[in-house]
């Protein structure tokens, strides 16, 4: 396989490009993202090669904009709608929760919503606290939509060709600090079905569970314990629901142990969930000690450097975490 | 312009059907039959029959809360709506959507909406679709006074009048959001005011005159389908109802409800047009309105007879 290193935002727009080519009834809208080539990007060249009506810059208007997709979707289009950031996903909610989400189910089967919300997410950029949170567990919440949150280019190319493909609807996560990071992709087409958790790392004396940015962490705190002794498996789960329950259950029956990690606050989180589908699980007897949550803080995110970096989750805590229980 | 007698006999026909199956509505929720929230559509017929005579059949419009007159005059089979308003799965969502939820996309009919101003910036992107496609279709989108108040009006007009949409929007002032005079939560006298906002044309119109309304929809709706975008129409109408069957209607007096009733029912004041124009004879008429009547009982017949959705419905169609 010929492999080539592009960005994790290159890997995106390529994935936009490919799909668009593939399926005249793909197109984005959103702010920004025509002429300009999107706040962060991602559609660079959609407008230069597709044209206005396919690269649609619209006002700011997120609930017109989360509205317009899924106006557009019951009448046979497959709308990508871009929240340039997950935070102004609040103004698009209604649109999002309570017309994409339901509409399939109140009509009785009869519409398919084939609209995918990417947006961007997560802090460490100093954008303080209206523009660096993690949502994903209100869109987790609700059934009808689907949540995907890639950490890799690799996973963010196939993810997102899988995300347009699909009849649902589904709120694609980037982290904006993933958009630079580099990494390797197959010269040809490829997708990743959803409900796949990528385990990252084996290991057999612990379990890590984490996804997005995250991961990264994760991946460089298990080479620390590799030093002390502790061998960690580590699952991206790459799409938050559908959830690889599989995977994750397999992995603890295996290690008896699970620490998770998420950028998100903790009250209310993924993690609190994934817990619960472990412990309702064939896993509980394996189960050797507490499980650990390495989460964001509960405070809205701080702009100061110093302050940021401490409400969210360190290499260091994921270690302290796993030290506790092994 | 001179109508057909075809299409005004047609709009004299949709307007009796709504008032009908309505008035079938409000008795069969009194019988228990109707359970949650139904939000009648009596004393506002003329809107949604001259606005949807405006149309083709593969026209969109998308509707509110107070949406069965709508769907009528979409062309929406009463039998599958009353057998989706009591809950039924030969119902046109299964039974699982309900009064709020009607939708036939086979009709165009995208769907009514339990959020009020949703269906605005749905409307804008059915319109998009049309604008993409250049398919030449025109979407209506039905709202009402209180959604002008919400921040997706303003949204999806703006976006519809810049990228000049193929949508109408139609804003039915019916005088009151749920039990809240427009006189006290409406900026300006008129709604049409709001266009000048957006650069688009505004109309405010009788919208218990069906003629008036079926001319000025039409005209709106040529203007979309020439490509230069969309219009806001208010009709003001009353509603003869409370915001739901059994509200106490404390926010109004009895006087200016029989005074609609009786100087203003569209459907009346549109019946004697038609006899003093000669249109129709009484006899004529009344055959029609046998007809309906026999539709309505038996979609109501339909809808009781039919069988609830089985257990297994519960988990189907969350997802494709």
């Amino acid at each position: 396989m010929v492999m080539k290193k592009i960005s994790f935002g290159k890997a995106l727009n390529e994935a936009l490009f490919e799909e668009m080519f593939r399926d005249e009834n793909v197109y984005v809208l959103g702010e920004d993202v025509g002429e300009f080539g999107g706040a962060f990007g991602v559609t660079q060249g959609l407008y230069k090669k597709f044209g206005p009506k396919r690269a649609i810059d619209t006002p700011l208007s997120e609930a017109a904009i989360a509205g317009a997709a899924v106006g557009s979707a019951v009448t046979g289009m497959r709308p990508v709608a871009e929240i340039m950031y997950i935070d102004f996903s609040t103004i698009a909610m209604d649109q999002i929760v309570n017309q994409a989400a339901k509409t399939r189910y109140m009509f009785g089967g009869k519409a398919k919503l084939p609209i995918v919300f990417r947006t961007q997410s997560g802090a460490g950029s100093g954008m303080a606290a209206q523009h660096s949170q993690s949502l994903e567990a209100w869109f987790n919440h609700i059934p009808g939509l689907k949540v995907v949150m890639p950490s890799t280019p690799y996973d963010a190319k196939g993810l997102l060709k899988t995300a347009i493909r699909d009849d649902n609807p589904v709120v694609f996560i980037e982290h904006k600090l993933l958009y630079s990071e580099k990494g390797e992709i197959p010269e040809e087409e490829y997708l990743i079905p959803f409900g796949e958790a990528n385990i990252k790392k084996e290991g057999k004396d612990i379990t890590i569970i984490s996804y997005s940015r995250m991961i990264h962490f994760c991946l460089s705190a298990a080479e620390e314990l590799e030093k002390q002794g502790i061998n960690a498996e580590v699952i991206d789960l790459r799409t938050i629901k559908p959830l690889d329950e599989k995977t994750i259950i397999q992995s603890i029956t295996k290690t008896g142990k699970a620490v998770i990690v998420h950028e998100a606050y903790k009250n209310g989180g993924i993690g609190g969930e994934i817990i619960a589908r472990i412990v309702d699980s064939e896993a509980f007897d394996y189960l050797e000690a507490p499980i650990k949550r390495v989460c964001g803080f509960d405070v809205p995110i701080p702009y100061n450097r110093k302050l940021e970096s401490l409400a969210l989750p360190t290499k260091e805590r994921i270690i302290e975490a796993v030290n506790q229980i092994i | 312009m001179k109508l057909q007698k075809e299409t005004l006999i047609s709009l004299y026909q949709t307007m009796y059907k709504i008032r009908e199956f309505e008035k079938a509505v409000v008795d069969l929720f009194s019988q228990d039959l109707i359970r949650g929230s139904a939000h009648v559509y009596l004393g506002e017929e003329a809107v949604a029959s001259g606005a949807c005579h405006a149309l083709e059949k593969d026209d969109y419009i998308v509707s509110t809360h107070r949406g069965h007159g709508h769907c009528i005059a979409k062309g929406g089979k009463v039998d599958k709506m009353m057998a989706e308003i009591m809950g039924k799965s030969t119902g046109y969502c299964k039974g699982k959507g309900g009064s709020m939820h009607i939708a036939d996309l086979e009709c165009g009919i995208l769907g009514a909406n339990g959020i009020v101003g949703a269906g605005i910036p749905i409307a804008t992107g059915a319109g998009m679709t049309s604008w993409i496609k250049k398919d030449s279709k025109v979407t209506l989108c039905f709202f009402g006074d209180g959604a002008s108040n919400q921040g997706t009006f303003h949204e999806s007009i703006n976006m519809a009048a810049v990228f000049k949409l193929p949508v109408i929007f139609i804003c039915e002032n019916n005088q009151f959001a749920l039990f809240t005079s427009t006189n006290k939560a409406l900026s300006v006298k008129k709604v049409s005011e709001r266009s000048t906002s957006y650069g688009i044309p505004g109309y405010s119109i009788n919208g218990n005159d069906v003629i008036e309304v079926f001319n000025t929809v039409s005209a709106a709706v040529e203007n979309a389908r020439q490509g230069n975008g969309p219009s806001l129409i208010e009709c003001k109408t009353y509603r003869w109802l409370g915001h739901f069957i059994g509200d106490p209607e404390n926010y109004r007096t009895k006087e200016e409800v029989k005074n609609w009733k009786l100087k203003k029912d569209p459907i009346e004041i549109y019946k004697i047009k038609l006899f003093k124009e000669n249109v129709v004879k009484e006899k004529e008429l009344a055959f029609i309105e046998k007809e309906i009547d026999n539709e309505i009982e038996n979609a109501i017949n339909f809808a009781k007879t039919s069988p609830e959705p089985e257990d297994k419905e519960l988990w189907t169609d969350v997802l494709c």
